[in-house]
């Protein structure tokens, strides 16, 4: 009786050295962060001597003009960029789906964007952008047209932050949904082609709700990267001008270093988690959905052969 | 329904060939299956003519009119798969009805069409399932009906009945036989199982390598096939093939070998009696054989394997070096080990060219 209970153990034992691992590198800072947010502190206090000050952070927060704003322009930012990035990532992968010559090496150079490391691919861009000798207002001019003041009007810097973004992570879904296309059972589309579906027909009626579950997945995961955005930014425009690019990490960031409000910063990160998490189990409970289908019916199917 | 004509169709993937100029014509309102090993290009053959792959070269014509150039829609077929091919989104009268649909057919008759072909093939009450709730059979139906929905003038089929397990084909097979009868199109049907060809067909292509063997019915095939490949293929239990020489002896022509005379038939020894080579191979079909001592060949076997399968027997013997399979009755068992005379009935006995492999 005793050797069970001791076997019964063993599982848990072997585990527990990552337990706890995972506890104090995970939980202990996602603890220390969401403690820290409650507080009024200052980064010249310990946190032993900054005051309790409850919900307020988070209150003050809900009132902040700056911190609204940034969390416009972060949810203006994420959706704009993922829808396009969508559709051009998944138009892409319908128009590469086939056997070209050297198409691997075509491949691998799509993906390079997304191999850069992100302060390379802001530094890039803002030279790339820069007013005077960068590439694109320099053929703007030889072409006799007028400079376009990418990084220094609102809107303009809005846009080019998110030209980069999409350079940078259409890869991602292209790469995802070539890989879903070319899983596509072959017959099927052959007997579409038999049905008399055009190439369009093909792509609304087969091909893209047959992608559709990694297609969820893929907007899922690029949403969740989206709004965590900051090197690029960082470096391209650092949220200026004024706050147009401004998104919730860089506002995090400058809370914490130049405000030196960390309280807040922490309530901000928690706002941006909350949000992760939302998405996180809208992906989980999409995933056990998918699941629970797959299971029902191959439960019907057992049942009558 | 077309008259299907293949003229010096040919089809290579890159240098490699697949298909040599092959020509075929399909008449109206037959049932022609093609039939052969693995590879043999009966596949890519369907394939060319329901547009799924171009032509290397040659051409293809319905009732005289080139159609090489046309998309698979614009030929009037329907084909079914071999993994079915079923939609997976779709539910199965979505599936049944993909291609009126897409020609924009009223709504009304999308749903008489579909309901009358799920009535005939006993699949009216699975049209809200998904093909992912389906047994093997049941998708196998689903995918004929899709086919016959489209009521096309020419329906594929690409080994349809491969994926099932050995009863429901056997079922499968009668049930397509009787749809072959009540449904008046022309009917392509590619396998590799001899047997489907042989209850199927109305006329039977064999394939090998790329090229034609021999078209006929069934009964031609097994009757006269023109070559060895041909007779090896139909037929089972398979053909046994003996080397043997010609051999001219007093009482008439005979072909002897390892363990075995054989006289020949006055009617053989007429036509082989120019024969330009001695060397040939004696073709013998399990059947032909006989426990009866009044038949003029006889052969002295060792038992090998008895097989049982019920009413027959296959026995494995051994003539010399050379394996025989024999068909018998098993009302009377013969025991392994034993050496036992057989009856052989002459008159079907096949002779083959040994270097050519043509029937003499």
């Amino acid at each position: 009786m005793q050797t069970a209970n001791v076997n019964r153990l063993t599982p848990y034992l072997f585990m527990a050295p990552a337990l706890i691992v995972m506890a104090v590198a995970l939980m202990y800072p996602i603890g220390y962060m969401i403690y820290a947010s409650f507080l009024n502190w200052n980064p010249s206090q310990r946190i032993g001597e900054a005051e309790w000050v409850g919900f307020s952070n988070y209150i003050n927060l809900l009132q902040d003009d700056a911190f609204r704003e940034s969390l416009w322009v972060t949810l203006k930012f994420a959706a704009i960029v993922v829808t396009l990035e969508m559709i051009i990532g998944v138009g892409l992968a319908l128009l590469l789906d086939r056997n070209i010559r050297g198409m691997s090496v075509l491949r691998t150079i799509f993906i390079l964007p997304m191999m850069i490391a992100p302060i390379v691919v802001g530094l890039m861009w803002r030279y790339m952008y820069h007013p005077t000798v960068g590439i694109f207002n320099r053929t703007l001019k030889s072409l006799g047209l007028e400079p376009i003041p990418w990084l220094s009007d609102g809107s303009w810097a809005f846009t080019s932050v998110i030209i980069a973004d999409i350079w940078q992570w259409t890869p991602f879904i292209f790469i995802l949904s070539l890989a879903a296309l070319q899983s596509l059972p072959r017959s099927a589309l052959e007997a579409s082609r038999i049905d008399g579906a055009t190439p369009w027909q093909q792509v609304i009626y087969i091909k893209l709700p047959l992608m559709m579950p990694v297609l969820i997945v893929t907007l899922l995961l690029r949403l969740i990267d989206a709004f965590k955005v900051l090197e690029v930014i960082l470096v391209m425009t650092n949220g200026g001008p004024g706050l147009s690019t401004e998104i919730l990490s860089l506002r995090i960031n400058r809370t914490a270093a130049e405000f030196r409000e960390l309280g807040e910063a922490a309530a901000m990160s928690n706002y941006l988690l909350i949000l992760l998490l939302l998405l996180t189990v809208a992906m989980y409970l999409y995933n056990k959905a998918v699941e629970a289908r797959a299971a029902r019916l191959r439960a019907a199917a057992g049942g009558d052969a | 329904m077309p008259q299907i004509v293949f003229d010096q169709v040919e089809k290579s993937y890159g240098s490699v060939r697949v298909l040599p100029p092959l020509d075929l014509s399909l008449n109206d309102g037959e049932f022609t299956v093609l039939v052969g090993p693995s590879g043999c290009g009966k596949s890519t053959t369907l394939r060319i003519l329901a547009g799924l792959e171009t032509l290397s070269g040659g051409e293809i014509f319905f009732d005289g009119a080139p159609i090489g150039a046309l998309e698979p829609k614009e030929r009037d077929i329907a084909m079914v798969f071999q993994d079915y091919a079923l939609y997976p989104h779709m539910n199965i009268a979505k599936n049944m009805s993909f291609a009126l649909r897409l020609q924009k057919a009223p709504k009304s008759e999308i749903t008489e069409k579909v309901q009358r072909v799920a009535d005939m093939l006993n699949i009216g009450h699975l049209l809200d399932r998904k093909p992912a709730e389906l047994s093997g059979g049941q998708r196998q139906r689903v995918a004929m009906g899709r086919a016959l929905v489209r009521d096309a003038g020419t329906f594929l089929f690409d080994e349809p009945l491969s994926n099932l397990d050995a009863k429901l084909r056997g079922k499968m097979r009668t049930e397509l036989a009787e749809m072959r009868d009540t449904i008046d199109k022309n009917m392509v049907y590619v396998t590799h199982d001899q047997v489907e060809a042989m209850t199927l067909g109305d006329r039977i292509v064999v394939m090998n390598e790329g090229t034609i063997q021999q078209q006929g019915s069934p009964e031609e095939l097994f009757k006269s096939p023109v070559n060895m490949f041909v007779a090896g293929f139909i037929g089972s239990p398979t053909m046994n093939f003996m080397d043997g020489a010609l051999q001219q002896a007093e009482s008439g022509l005979s072909v002897t070998g390892d363990g075995y005379t054989l006289p020949l038939t006055a009617e053989d020894a007429a036509r082989l009696h120019n024969a330009t080579s001695r060397d040939v191979v004696v073709g013998l079909r399990p059947s032909s054989f006989e426990r009866n001592a009044s038949l003029p060949g006889q052969v002295a076997l060792k038992v090998v394997v008895a097989e049982y399968l019920g009413a027959q027997s296959v026995l494995v013997t051994h003539c010399g070096q050379q394996e025989l399979l024999v068909e018998m009755q098993s009302a009377a068992p013969l025991k392994a080990g034993t050496t036992e005379t057989f009856g052989i009935r002459t008159d079907e006995i096949m002779i083959f060219d040994k270097a050519s492999g043509l029937r003499l």
